[in-house]
């Protein structure tokens, strides 16, 4: 196991040797890991490997069988589930869905619809928004809370590949501009490496960690994804949308990333 | 107007103002078996309360409460599906009040009146009693309304963003138990739900916010009762089943004109 970890004297977020058992199973086994300020963590890992449970003991939905997890106290948390399903039922537009993780004013909530990219749908009923729209949604509400910590479970879940690219990318901006420590999981290998600042590879336990380009070059890390990320199907668009959906002619600066992140 | 007639009117009013929110939350949350099984354990409450010798509203209660608790937790344990385990416990409870109910042979109790309602009975310590209660009630889903519309959304994302999930779910359950007790002696037992998720329902396709829905779900319930009341006296029906059909008739309405649109 490599330790390439970024000393951080002051961590938003440290785990030390959690391990957690559901009926008997074995879910995740003697985890450590921690997360500086403004920091980018993207937990990687196959089906099943645990990264979903992990992120829930962190923030406290369900409790671990052993081990400690250790938050900053007075932490804001902003959260993005994986998805969320609202009943047909309730009457709820997209403004109203933001407000119920607190009371902002108006104009916060427009300002964060325009910085996600969604300020068109604003009234819109939430059960009549797309996928990605939903994403985005998700994500203003975690921002509305001015969060010190976000934590994204697969954000770029269900987007096309030029919908990821924008989305990876305004994850960054608003590490920027929030000054937030950001820690997120991610199904794909190839984009989000660009993303981040550090890798964990998960399969119940932690198989290796570090930057993007030495995670990548672990054989622990093979072992575990096997071929897949050689064997990356991309095709490349002469034009890329931005986050209104109007259509940029940016091509180089796509493939430029698909390289950055190939190494 | 006749005062029993009035006091039915006030009555059935009382109820279908505390049933107009709480049978929105109900649908939303997908509590409609749920709320059924506490109805049905109402009558294990009125068979002790009897036997006790004290209010039968209070015993319905805590009955129900009790109930609600069990479920919470037996559901956390796993194994049985939560309609199977509300299955049990509802008419497990509902055939333990009719064995004890019928052991107490000193009492004539008027079992089609706890079953299916009987609003012209109202007194006018009825009609004070579900005044106070409503006024309990609306206070108490006054200051929990977001919080509890938070966690009809997601319980998850609402329990991270701080909100007290479980304190919130409890107090709604009480307010639920609370209703079941009044409403009682409205529609009666196996129609209290009716009363909870038909206007509910109908005010679904004509509300555009959820308060928008929970006023017109009290709106639709206040003229069911009134209808109701008219139909049964003008067709000589029992009363508690032609409220409930006069809110399923507006329901039906309601989906047409939604059709149509």
């Amino acid at each position: 196991m490599h330790n390439h970890e970024i000393t951080n004297p002051t961590p938003i977020l440290s785990v030390s040797h959690l391990s957690l058992e559901i009926g008997g199973r074995s879910i995740l086994q003697d985890i450590n890991l921690h997360l500086g300020e403004r920091e980018i963590l993207t937990l990687i890992g196959p089906n099943g490997s645990g990264k979903s449970s992990l992120v829930r003991v962190i923030l406290g939905l369900i409790s671990a069988t052993s081990g400690e997890v250790n938050l900053r106290k007075n932490l804001q948390v902003g959260y993005m589930p994986q998805h969320l399903k609202i009943d047909s039922l309730m009457p709820l537009t997209v403004s109203r869905f933001l407000l119920l993780g607190g009371k902002r004013p108006q104009k916060r909530v427009h300002e964060v619809l325009s910085e996600v990219g969604a300020s068109q749908i604003i009234n819109t009923p939430i059960q009549y928004i797309s996928g990605g729209e939903m994403q985005r949604i998700l994500l203003a509400r975690a921002l509305l809370r001015e969060p010190q910590l976000l934590v994204l479970d697969e954000p770029v879940q269900g987007v096309d590949i030029n919908g990821q690219l924008a989305l990876y990318q305004l994850i960054q901006e608003i590490r920027d501009r929030y000054g937030c420590s950001i820690l997120m999981i991610s199904h794909d290998l190839h984009l989000v490496m660009a993303a981040t600042d550090r890798v964990v590879c998960l399969n119940q336990h932690i198989c290796c960690t570090g930057t993007p380009d030495i995670v990548t070059q672990d054989p622990a890390y093979h072992e575990l994804f096997g071929s897949r990320q050689v064997a990356l199907y991309s095709h490349h668009h002469d034009h890329t949308h931005s986050l209104h959906g109007n259509i940029i002619k940016t091509a180089s600066k796509t493939e430029h990333k698909e390289h950055k992140q190939r190494g | 107007m006749d005062d029993f007639l009035l006091r039915a009117l006030l009555a059935g009013y009382g109820v279908a103002i505390l049933a107009g929110p709480l049978g929105t939350f109900i649908i939303w949350r997908r509590m409609a078996y749920f709320g059924e099984a506490l109805s049905h354990t109402a009558l294990l409450g009125v068979a002790l309360g009897l036997l006790i010798g004290i209010s039968s509203q209070i015993t319905v209660i805590v009955i129900s409460v009790a109930l609600a608790i069990s479920i919470t937790l037996l559901r956390h344990r796993g194994q049985l599906s939560s309609d199977a385990l509300l299955g049990i416990l509802s008419h497990s409870a509902l055939s333990l009040g009719l064995i004890v109910l019928s052991f107490m042979e000193s009492v004539r109790v008027d079992l089609i009146g706890y079953l299916f309602g009987d609003v012209l009975a109202v007194t006018q310590n009825d009609v004070y009693w579900i005044a106070s209660i409503d006024v309990a009630v609306l206070l108490t889903l006054f200051f929990i309304w977001r919080p509890l519309l938070a966690l009809s959304v997601d319980e998850e994302l609402a329990q991270v963003e701080g909100t007290p999930v479980a304190r919130t779910r409890l107090i709604f359950m009480l307010l639920i138990a609370t209703v079941i007790a009044v409403a009682m002696k409205i529609v009666g037992i196996l129609l209290i739900t009716s009363l909870l998720i038909i206007p509910a329902a109908a005010a679904r396709p004509i509300a555009n916010s959820p308060e928008q829905m929970a006023l017109f779900a009290t709106v639709i319930g206040t003229l069911s009762v009134s209808l109701g009341l008219w139909g049964s006296l003008q067709w000589d029906t029992p009363t508690g089943p032609s409220i409930v059909i006069a809110a399923t008739i507006l329901f039906l309405i309601a989906q047409t004109r939604a059709i149509l649109r």
